[in-house]
C-alpha cells in the first residue's frame, strides 16, 4: 500500500473530478476520440475515474477517411483492449448525402467538414455531453472555453454568453435539444500530456515517433507525400526526411517537423526545448487570425 | 508538478495582459510563431515596441476593441512550477469575471498604474480578492518607468493601500507590493536596474517560492460523494466504491466516518486511485473510497469524520455576487448547487447591499443587478451540510442555477 495521494498530479485530480461530473450529470455522454495523444490520454484518465468498473459511455470517432492509417489501427487495438463501445461516422457519407462540399485546391481539407457529421452524430444518437482533448493552451479562442461549454440545439458556441464556472462546480443543466462540450483536460499544457504519457507510460500511435517518411515542402511546412489525400503541385518534390508528428488531425492539413526523437524520453526533451507551437504545424488554423474562433461558433470541437 | 492559479485584477490600461505578456516573453513561454505573429501585428498598427497584450487578448471583439471582455486562462511553466493565470477584466461591470477567475485562484495580481495610483477600481479589486478569501495578493505597481522609477511615488501609493488594508475582512491576507514595468521589464521576472531602492523579489521570484501552505486554505477534512461506482463484474462483485474529491483536509483508511445526510456511522476500509491502494487520501485528490459497511450513500451524500460534523441546515445566510441580466428578488426560486449536492432556494430576504469599493452597505433593496454583492438569506427544501466560507473555503460556497435557462446566476459564500 502506498503512503498519501499528495504527490498525485493536480491536474490528473481535475481531470478525474470532471470525468466522475460528466457521468453523474449526463444521461448519454461520448467520448470524441480521434486516435491523437490528447484524446488517447482522455481514455487513461477515464479509465482511472471508474476504475475497477468500466468506462461507463461510448468513444466516437468522426473519421475524416484522410487519416494516417497508424492511427486507425492503434484505435481499433485500444478499443479491444479495453473492450470499449466504438462509434464511428464518416465525414464522406455527409458528402455523399449532399449535406457538405468537399473543398478542393491547394489547401483542401476536409477538417472543417467534420463539423456536419459530428453534430449528425448528436444527433442521431441524442448524445448529451460530448467530450473532448481539447486545451486552453492551444489557441487563443481555445483559451477563453469552459469546461463545461454549452452547445445550442444548433451546435453553437456563444463565446459572449459563457456560463461562469466558480470553484469546482459544474453546472450541467442543459435543455432538451441542447448538448454540452466537456474538456477535461483543458488546464493541461502539450508538455503536461507528453509527460503525463512518458509517466503512464501509454502507448500512443507511430507516427509520433521519428521514422522516415516521403514527404514535400510547402509554406515551410513537411507535407506526407501520399496522393490521394494530400493535394501536391507537380513542382513540388517528393523527398524522404526524418520526421515525427506533433499533433494527428486530418492527413491534409497535418504537417511533420524534423525530428530524431524515437521514443517517449526524446520527444519530451525535444517539446521542452522547442520554440514552435504545436498548433504552428496545422495550416486550418492559419487561414485566419480568428480561425478557431469561427469554427467552434460553427460547433467545430 | 505544483500547479498555481493566479487571478489578475487592473483597471482598462492598467497593462494587465502586458503584464502576461512580459511574464511569458522572460520566461521564454512564448512559442516563435506566437511571437511572429505578435512582431507582425505591432508593425502593422506602428507600434515601436512589441505589443504582448496581443499574446492573451483572445476573442475577435476584444481585437476589435481592443479590450479583455471574458475570462482568460494563460498557461506557463518554470523548472518548479506550472502557472495557470486567469486573465480578468477590470472594467465596473465585470465584477462577475472577477469573481469567477479568483474563486479558482490561489493567488492574486492586482494592478495598479503608477501615474494613477490608488483609484476607485483598486477598492473593488482588493475587496473582491478579499471577499474570495485569496491567500496571497501581490500588488503590482506598474509603469514604474513613466513615473521615473520614483521610490517616493511607489512608497505613497504603499502607504494609500495601506489605507484601504485596514479595511478588509480576512486579515491573513498576505499582501506583498513590486514596482515593476510590464512595458519594460522591470522586477517582472529580471530584477530592474532601475529600482535599486526596491530590496525584494521580482514578481516571478515571490510566485516561485509560494508553497502549498501560503496558497491552499484548509478546513477539515470533507468529502461530498459524486459518483458510487459499482463494476457488478466476477472479479467485483461485492465492490462499492465512493468516487470524489477530498476537501479541507485528508481521510486515512480506519478513519471512523459519518454519512451524511443518514448520519450512518462507519470506517474507511480502502483508499483507491486507479488500482492502487493508499494509506492516506490527501487534501484535492480524486479518490475512491470504500467502507467496512455496507450502507446507503449516494451522490450528493457527505461523508465527514465523526465528531466534526458541518452545520445541517436548511436555512443560512450568505454573501452573494450576483451574475445575471435578470434581477433576483425576495420570493424568486433557484437551484443551488452546493459543490456536487443540488437542492432548491428560495430568498427569503435581501438583507442589504455590500458596495464593494469598501464605502459601507446599502439597506432597504428589493431586487439584485448584475455585478451586485448583497448578504441575502435562503430557506432551502433539503438540507445541505455546509461550512461558513471563512472556516471551509470549498464547503461553505454554492452556485445559484436559474430554473429557466439553467444558466449559473450567482456565486454564495455562506456566512
Amino acid at each position: 500500500m502506498k503512503k498519501d495521494t499528495s504527490t498525485i498530479n493536480p491536474l490528473e485530480n481535475e481531470a478525474i473530478y470532471i470525468f466522475r461530473e460528466v457521468a453523474a450529470q449526463f444521461e448519454k455522454p461520448v467520448l470524441l476520440f480521434s486516435g491523437g495523444k490528447d484524446s488517447i490520454t482522455l481514455v487513461r484518465l477515464a479509465q482511472k475515474a471508474f476504475y475497477p468498473a468500466k468506462i461507463p459511455f461510448p468513444l466516437m470517432h468522426i473519421d475524416t477517411g484522410h487519416n494516417f492509417p497508424e492511427t486507425i489501427e492503434f484505435r481499433d487495438r485500444l478499443v479491444k483492449e479495453l473492450d470499449l463501445e466504438l462509434i464511428v461516422r464518416h465525414v464522406q457519407d455527409s458528402i455523399d448525402e449532399g449535406k457538405v462540399k468537399e473543398e478542393s485546391g491547394k489547401y483542401a481539407s476536409r477538417n472543417s467538414l467534420q463539423t456536419t457529421t459530428l453534430l449528425d452524430a448528436i444527433e442521431e444518437f441524442k448524445f448529451d455531453a460530448c467530450i473532448g482533448g481539447a486545451r486552453r493552451d492551444e489557441e487563443k479562442a481555445r483559451a477563453k472555453e469552459r469546461i463545461f461549454s454549452v452547445r445550442d440545439d444548433f451546435g453553437q458556441w456563444d463565446e459572449k454568453n459563457q456560463r461562469p464556472e466558480l470553484f469546482d462546480m459544474l453546472n450541467g443543466q442543459i435543455e432538451l435539444g441542447q448538448n454540452v462540450r466537456v474538456f477535461p483536460i483543458s488546464n493541461w499544457t502539450e508538455l503536461d500530456v507528453w509527460s503525463y504519457i512518458q509517466k503512464e507510460n501509454i502507448e500512443i500511435p507511430s507516427i509520433y515517433f521519428a521514422h522516415t517518411r516521403a514527404t514535400f515542402l510547402r509554406d515551410g511546412l513537411i507535407w506526407s507525400a501520399d496522393d490521394e489525400v494530400v493535394y501536391r503541385e507537380e513542382d513540388e518534390v517528393v523527398e524522404n526526411r526524418l520526421v515525427r508528428f506533433r499533433t494527428v488531425g486530418d492527413m491534409s492539413c497535418t504537417a511533420a517537423v524534423l525530428s530524431d526523437a524515437d521514443d517517449i524520453a526524446t520527444v519530451v526533451q525535444e517539446i521542452k526545448n522547442s520554440t514552435i507551437s504545436e498548433r504552428g504545424a496545422r495550416i486550418d488554423d492559419k487561414r485566419s487570425e480568428a480561425a478557431m474562433e469561427k469554427r467552434k461558433q460553427q460547433g467545430y470541437f | 508538478m505544483e500547479v498555481l492559479k493566479i487571478a489578475t485584477a487592473g483597471s482598462v490600461d492598467d497593462g494587465k495582459s502586458t503584464l502576461i505578456g512580459r511574464l511569458l516573453y522572460d520566461t521564454k513561454s512564448l512559442t516563435s510563431d506566437k511571437l511572429e505573429a505578435i512582431e507582425k501585428t505591432s508593425k502593422q498598427k506602428g507600434y515601436d515596441y512589441l505589443d504582448f497584450s496581443l499574446a492573451t487578448d483572445g476573442l475577435v471583439a476584444e481585437r476589435e476593441q481592443g479590450i479583455t471582455i471574458d475570462v482568460a486562462h494563460i498557461y506557463f511553466s518554470t523548472q518548479t512550477k506550472s502557472y495557470i493565470i486567469a486573465d480578468t477584466p477590470g472594467h465596473v461591470e465585470y465584477t462577475r469575471n472577477m469573481v469567477t477567475g479568483a474563486s479558482t485562484s490561489q493567488a492574486a495580481i492586482i494592478l495598479i498604474d503608477a501615474r494613477k495610483g490608488v483609484i476607485e477600481q483598486t477598492n473593488r479589486h482588493f475587496f473582491i480578492n478579499n471577499l474570495l478569501r485569496i491567500k496571497d495578493v501581490i500588488v503590482a505597481i506598474n509603469k514604474m518607468d513613466l513615473v521615473d522609477f520614483s521610490e517616493e511615488k511607489y512608497n505613497q501609493i504603499k502607504a494609500d493601500f495601506s489605507q484601504l488594508m485596514q479595511k478588509r475582512d480576512y486579515k491573513d491576507q498576505n499582501i506583498t507590493f513590486i514596482p515593476v514595468s510590464a512595458l519594460k521589464g522591470d522586477n517582472v521576472v529580471n530584477k530592474s536596474i532601475n529600482t535599486p531602492w526596491y530590496k525584494g523579489q521580482t514578481l516571478l521570484e515571490h510566485l516561485e517560492v509560494l508553497n502549498h501552505d501560503d496558497v491552499f486554505n484548509t478546513g477539515t477534512p470533507r468529502f461530498p460523494v459524486q459518483y458510487v461506482i459499482r463494476p457488478k463484474t466476477e472479479q467485483f462483485h461485492d465492490f462499492r466504491g465512493y468516487a470524489g474529491k477530498v476537501y479541507g483536509g485528508q481521510l486515512s483508511v480506519g478513519d471512523q466516518v459519518v454519512a451524511l445526510p443518514s448520519k450512518t456511522t462507519s470506517t474507511i476500509k480502502d483508499i483507491y486511485v486507479y488500482d492502487q491502494k493508499y494509506e492516506t487520501a490527501s487534501r484535492r485528490s480524486s479518490v475512491t473510497i470504500t467502507l467496512e459497511d455496507d450502507i446507503n450513500v449516494s451522490r450528493g451524500d457527505m461523508l465527514v469524520k465523526v465528531n466534526d460534523l458541518p452545520t445541517i441546515d436548511k436555512q443560512f445566510t450568505a454573501t452573494i455576487s450576483w451574475m445575471d441580466s435578470q434581477s433576483l428578488r425576495t420570493g424568486n426560486k433557484y437551484v443551488l448547487q452546493h459543490g456536487v449536492h443540488k437542492v432548491l432556494a428560495r430568498v427569503e430576504t435581501i438583507n442589504h447591499k455590500i458596495n464593494p469599493d469598501y464605502s459601507g452597505v446599502e439597506d432597504n433593496v428589493s431586487a439584485l443587478t448584475m455585478n451586485d454583492i448583497a448578504s441575502v438569506s435562503f430557506k432551502l427544501n433539503k438540507a445541505i451540510y455546509y461550512d461558513s466560507f471563512i472556516k471551509h473555503r470549498t464547503n461553505g460556497s454554492f452556485i445559484l442555477i436559474d430554473t429557466q435557462s439553467n444558466n449559473t446566476v450567482g456565486a454564495g459564500f455562506i456566512q
